[in-house]
């Protein structure tokens, strides 16, 4: 246990952290501005904004500064290190770096996709001058459009923090960044003919700490202020990046990571930052449907849903093992608990099991060498397994049927004849069933499809139920590793459309609206394997459930 | 005082100097065998109770660098010599290479023994073509002779010496900045601790020594440390920092003088007779207005401070940042310190690497205030915000990764201070001829 002085208030850091003066302020709320420091990346010491006073509380009481000021980010926190980061030496400091780092920059803020978000706003509110000195002209740079598919680089608003520079060659491997020129002169760049376009390209746009990398993606879509964040989980692999979903006006407008050392780390992959896309799809389902012979019944959800109640049931007493449903790796824990208690409740029975699990290739792991060789240690993954909650739907699949059965066997049986109802629940917006696997269904009497997007066994469909995309509902993602995830709503879904969750309730009947907190209470009442869903570390976080951890291995 | 006897110099203006026959003849690499057969820990201890401190601008004192190393080490050690002379007014090592390359690399071996390096990287300056030349015929001679490579002379001891010219960019003269410019990187610096000796090219532990310093290695192995001791300035009792300033200096006086050289002193001449005796004097029978005490980035001494001692610590006691590499550079007094300081500026605004914010900005604003300044748009209000702007570049508050910004910084405080009247006169008197703003964006 060391004891380190900030600003007079002491800070405990444990004996297992290695913190730096500005994670060691930070522990108790004294922000110490960096640019170039970042926990993910090397410390280059290079911005010299984090300059704070630094010195060493001897055992006798007695405080020995040194005489200058050193960078926070260098100077490692330990038993009884002091630090000051309020004294007017260290305000004269930040102010003076400030106003170097604004002397070439074009202060274009109302122009700039940062403003709002902003470090050079922040810091100079916080810390600089309100004006500058500079009477000469300012340096002008040229703007690289071409520096990858999906970011573009201000040069002249770069302060050259060189976070991108090493974010490509330590994280992503790629080294596509380099500095070029010298002095007030130098300026990010790419080798021609070598753009930034690796798998984890748009973290540089996050990374950046002013205005100079912007996302073409979202570029002059939105002001920052008028985004409204929610918190969630990236559904494109089974890595289960924690991220957080900004939308304006019911639409979604960009995903970025959200730091979870649980989860991911700082960073996500641009196949999930930009995989949002199909949510405001004009190809999704919109209506709900009741199709007899080929002929389609738009209807309401009320009519719909009771009719698949009553043919739920119909095939439930038509005769033994008659209903089985096929659940989505992409539904949440609790929808995928509402759905199976429910058909369990028909007909004890039920076979229920899980849709394809989508694989692609293999782990694609970072950083990676020039020859594509993946380097020790590995700072990123991008899983193979494209569905993000394969491990919480098996849990409670396995609770209520004891196995789970292969979706190619469910396939044969279906083929067979044995199935009177099938329930089919889909959700991969890149297709989950081929025209083969849907010719399984031709013969199944009932075949109830909520799904997103159109996919071929709607030919096959009596009920459809358009359902909702990750952005629009709520519940529990159980990652590769075991880590329980919430996922927030944070834009309502097109008309004609209903979250999963609040389908499965109506579907259930089930007294009022749909309240996942209690449902989660309930689940982790039933199922032993997910009681931790109901920790109230659920929220931040997520929790890591032991026993999935166990079952997944 | 008798005259000195030049001793690093002793053989450059011999016939066919750089030459392995007239070295030997000369009685070097006579001792050779013998050194290589003391041990390590002694010749460092005879080099470090010699006093000998680094001539490359720091002053540090050599032997006690060596004694940083980590023992035991298990892999390599290296031995970098800094030859990236490109300290404006330097040339002193320039001579040594080119006149005397033996004496260096009897040096280079010396120190390599002491410090259990087998592998040596003498990182030359792009522009020191003779000097390449020279020295790329000195280690090939060496080799032939047995002196480098394996198994030298018999005595157990090997050792390669690898000839690397930089790419001109004075940042590689910082010894980190060389180091990463020798693993093939951008010379950007690195941050200290860890320092080379602990951790530096390769990341094995390296030392990073000046040519000159090495030279005297030479010459304190073969004469003793007490001869080296007897010359120079002893330290200041009423400083007990002070290590003092031993051995004899290549001081390198240019600028406007009738005789720019380069002459070998005991360390402690002063400014006055470097000018007077060696460089015969102010050229056109002008005065000094103003000197430069070791290269620009020491700043300036004015003409009053003239018989300030150039040893380690003499020009720090009148405002300048150091010794540095000792280059005597005069201004006579019919020159602008406008465009002296100008000059400086645009060097170092120039060579600043760019990594850390205030060189980078610093650099490149002062030059842009003082070129404003030098089209008559100057303002008195100018010299303040240089002198802040300085301020804040400079050793205090403001601490950078390595001295380029010190050293950017001194020059301007130092002229501002002490010639503000020369700064001022020159504001006002060009105010008066009118300037476009058109002339301000062209000169920009």
């Amino acid at each position: 246990m060391a004891t380190v002085l900030v600003n007079g208030q002491e800070v405990e850091i444990g004996a297992s952290e290695r913190l730096n003066c500005i994670q060691a302020a930070a522990k108790v709320g004294v922000e110490i501005p960096a640019y170039c420091w970042h926990p993910e990346l090397s410390v280059v010491a290079s911005c010299r904004m984090c300059l704070v006073e630094v010195g060493d509380k001897k055992p006798d009481g007695t405080v020995a500064m040194q005489p200058k000021l050193v960078p926070g980010c260098q100077t490692p926190a330990k038993d009884g290190t002091v630090i000051i980061s309020d004294s007017p030496k260290v305000k004269e400091a930040r102010k003076a770096t400030l106003e170097y780092l604004l002397l070439n920059h074009p202060l274009d803020c109302p122009t700039c996709d940062q403003a709002g978000e902003c470090y050079l706003q922040d810091y100079s509110f916080n810390y600089g001058r309100g004006y500058s000195r500079l009477n000469e002209p300012k340096n002008i740079k040229p703007d690289k459009t071409n520096i990858g598919d999906q970011i573009t680089l201000f040069t002249d608003r770069c302060i050259m923090c060189t976070r991108c520079v090493r974010f490509t060659r330590e994280i992503s491997g790629s080294a596509e960044l380099q500095v070029v020129s010298r002095g007030s002169h130098e300026e990010i760049d790419i080798f021609p003919g070598f753009p930034v376009n690796n798998p984890l390209a748009g973290n540089v746009v996050d990374l950046c700490p002013v205005g100079a990398l912007c996302s073409k993606d979202f570029l002059y879509q939105q002001r920052v202020w008028w985004l409204k964040s929610a918190s969630s989980v990236c559904p494109g692999c089974s890595t289960g990046c924690s991220i957080t979903v900004d939308q304006n006006e019911e639409r979604v407008y960009r995903l970025h990571p959200r730091p979870n050392e649980k989860a991911q780390g700082h960073f996500m992959c641009d196949a999930g930052r930009f995989g949002w896309k199909y949510t405001h799809s004009d190809q999704r389902l919109m209506s709900p449907e009741t199709r007899t012979n080929g002929h389609v019944t738009p209807t309401d959800f009320d009519t719909v849903l009771n009719s698949v109640r009553a043919a739920l049931i119909k095939a439930a007493q038509g005769g033994k093992g008659k209903i089985a449903a096929v659940l989505s790796p992409w539904m949440t824990v609790e929808e995928a608990y509402l759905l199976s208690s429910f058909l369990k409740g028909l007909a004890t029975d039920v076979t229920l099991a899980i849709g394809p699990v989508r694989i692609e290739g293999h782990d694609d792991q970072f950083p990676k060498d020039i020859k594509g060789n993946v380097v020790a240690p590995v700072k990123f993954t991008i899983r193979a397994e494209k569905c993000p909650n394969r491990a919480g739907v098996e849990a409670v699949v396995t609770h209520f049927t004891g196995e789970v059965m292969p979706f190619e066997e469910l396939l044969r049986l279906a083929s067979g004849s044995q199935f009177k109802a099938v329930y089919l629940v889909g959700g991969d917006p890149e297709g989950w069933m081929t025209d083969i696997q849907a010719e399984a269904f031709s013969k199944v009497e009932t075949v109830i499809v909520q799904d997103i997007l159109p996919s071929p066994v709607l030919k096959h469909a009596t009920h459809v139920l358009p359902s909702g995309t990750f952005v629009e509902r709520e519940g529990v993602f159980v990652n590769h590793n075991g880590l329980a995830q919430l996922i927030h709503r944070s834009v309502r879904g097109p008309d004609g459309t209903r979250p999963d969750g609040r389908l499965l309730w109506d579907l259930a009947q089930r007294p009022g609206l749909i309240q996942t907190e209690a449902l989660r209470k309930e689940i982790a009442g039933a199922i032993p394997a997910l009681a931790a869903i109901a920790s109230p570390e659920l929220k931040g976080q997520g929790v890591l459930l032991e026993a999935a951890v166990a079952a997944t291995v | 005082m008798a005259k000195f006897e030049p001793v690093l110099f002793a053989r450059i203006n011999k016939p066919d100097s750089t030459s392995l026959t007239t070295y030997k003849a000369d009685g070097g690499y006579a001792r050779i065998k013998e050194f290589l057969s003391m041990a390590p820990g002694d010749v460092t201890n005879l080099v470090k109770d010699s006093g000998l401190r680094g001539r490359g601008g720091a002053g540090f004192p050599c032997g006690l660098k060596w004694t940083f190393l980590p023992k035991d080490h298990p892999g390599p050690i290296y031995l970098c010599i800094n030859a990236d002379e490109s300290e404006p007014g330097t040339f002193n090592n320039r001579i040594l290479m080119e006149k005397d390359p033996h004496q260096l690399i009897e040096g280079i071996i010396i120190a390599c023994h002491a410090i259990r390096s087998r592998n040596a990287y003498l990182y030359l300056r792009y522009e020191y073509g003779r000097s390449y030349r020279v020295l790329d015929a000195a280690i090939k001679e060496c080799y032939a002779a047995g002196l480098l490579g394996k198994n030298i002379l018999g005595s157990g001891v090997n050792l390669d010496i690898v000839l690397h010219r930089g790419a001109g960019a004075y940042i590689c003269g910082e010894e980190t900045g060389l180091i990463e410019s020798l693993e093939g990187k951008r010379a950007w610096p690195r941050i200290k601790p860890p320092f080379p000796a602990i951790e530096g090219l390769f990341r094995q532990p390296t030392i990073v020594n000046n040519v000159e310093t090495l030279c005297c290695v030479t010459q304190i192995l073969y004469r003793g440390g007490a001869w080296f001791k007897s010359i120079g300035v002893p330290p200041d009792p009423s400083n007990p920092r002070d290590p003092g300033s031993y051995g004899p200096k290549l001081y390198c006086i240019s600028g406007h003088v009738n005789k720019p050289c380069c002459v070998e002193l005991p360390l402690g001449a002063t400014a006055r007779e470097l000018i007077e005796e060696h460089a015969g004097g102010v050229w056109k029978g002008r005065k000094a207005k103003a000197v430069v005490p070791g290269g620009i980035s020491m700043g300036f001494l004015s003409d009053k401070e003239l018989d300030t001692k150039l040893d380690f610590a003499g020009p720090g006691k009148v405002g300048c940042l150091g010794l540095g590499t000792a280059a005597v550079v005069v201004i006579d007094d019919q020159t602008s310190m406008v465009d002296v300081l100008f000059n400086c500026c645009r060097f170092m605004s120039h060579e600043s690497c760019g990594q850390c914010t205030p060189c980078r900005e610093g650099t490149a604003w002062m030059t842009k205030i003082l070129t404003r300044i030098r089209i008559g748009q100057g303002r008195i209000e100018d010299l303040d915000l240089l002198m802040e702007v300085a301020g804040s570049m400079g050793i205090m508050p403001g601490t950078t990764i390595c001295g380029l910004s010190d050293g950017a910084a001194w020059p301007v405080k130092n002229a501002i201070s002490k010639f503000r009247g020369d700064f001022e006169e020159y504001i006002i008197s060009k105010r008066a001829t009118e300037t476009s703003a058109q002339k301000l964006m062209e000169v920009h």
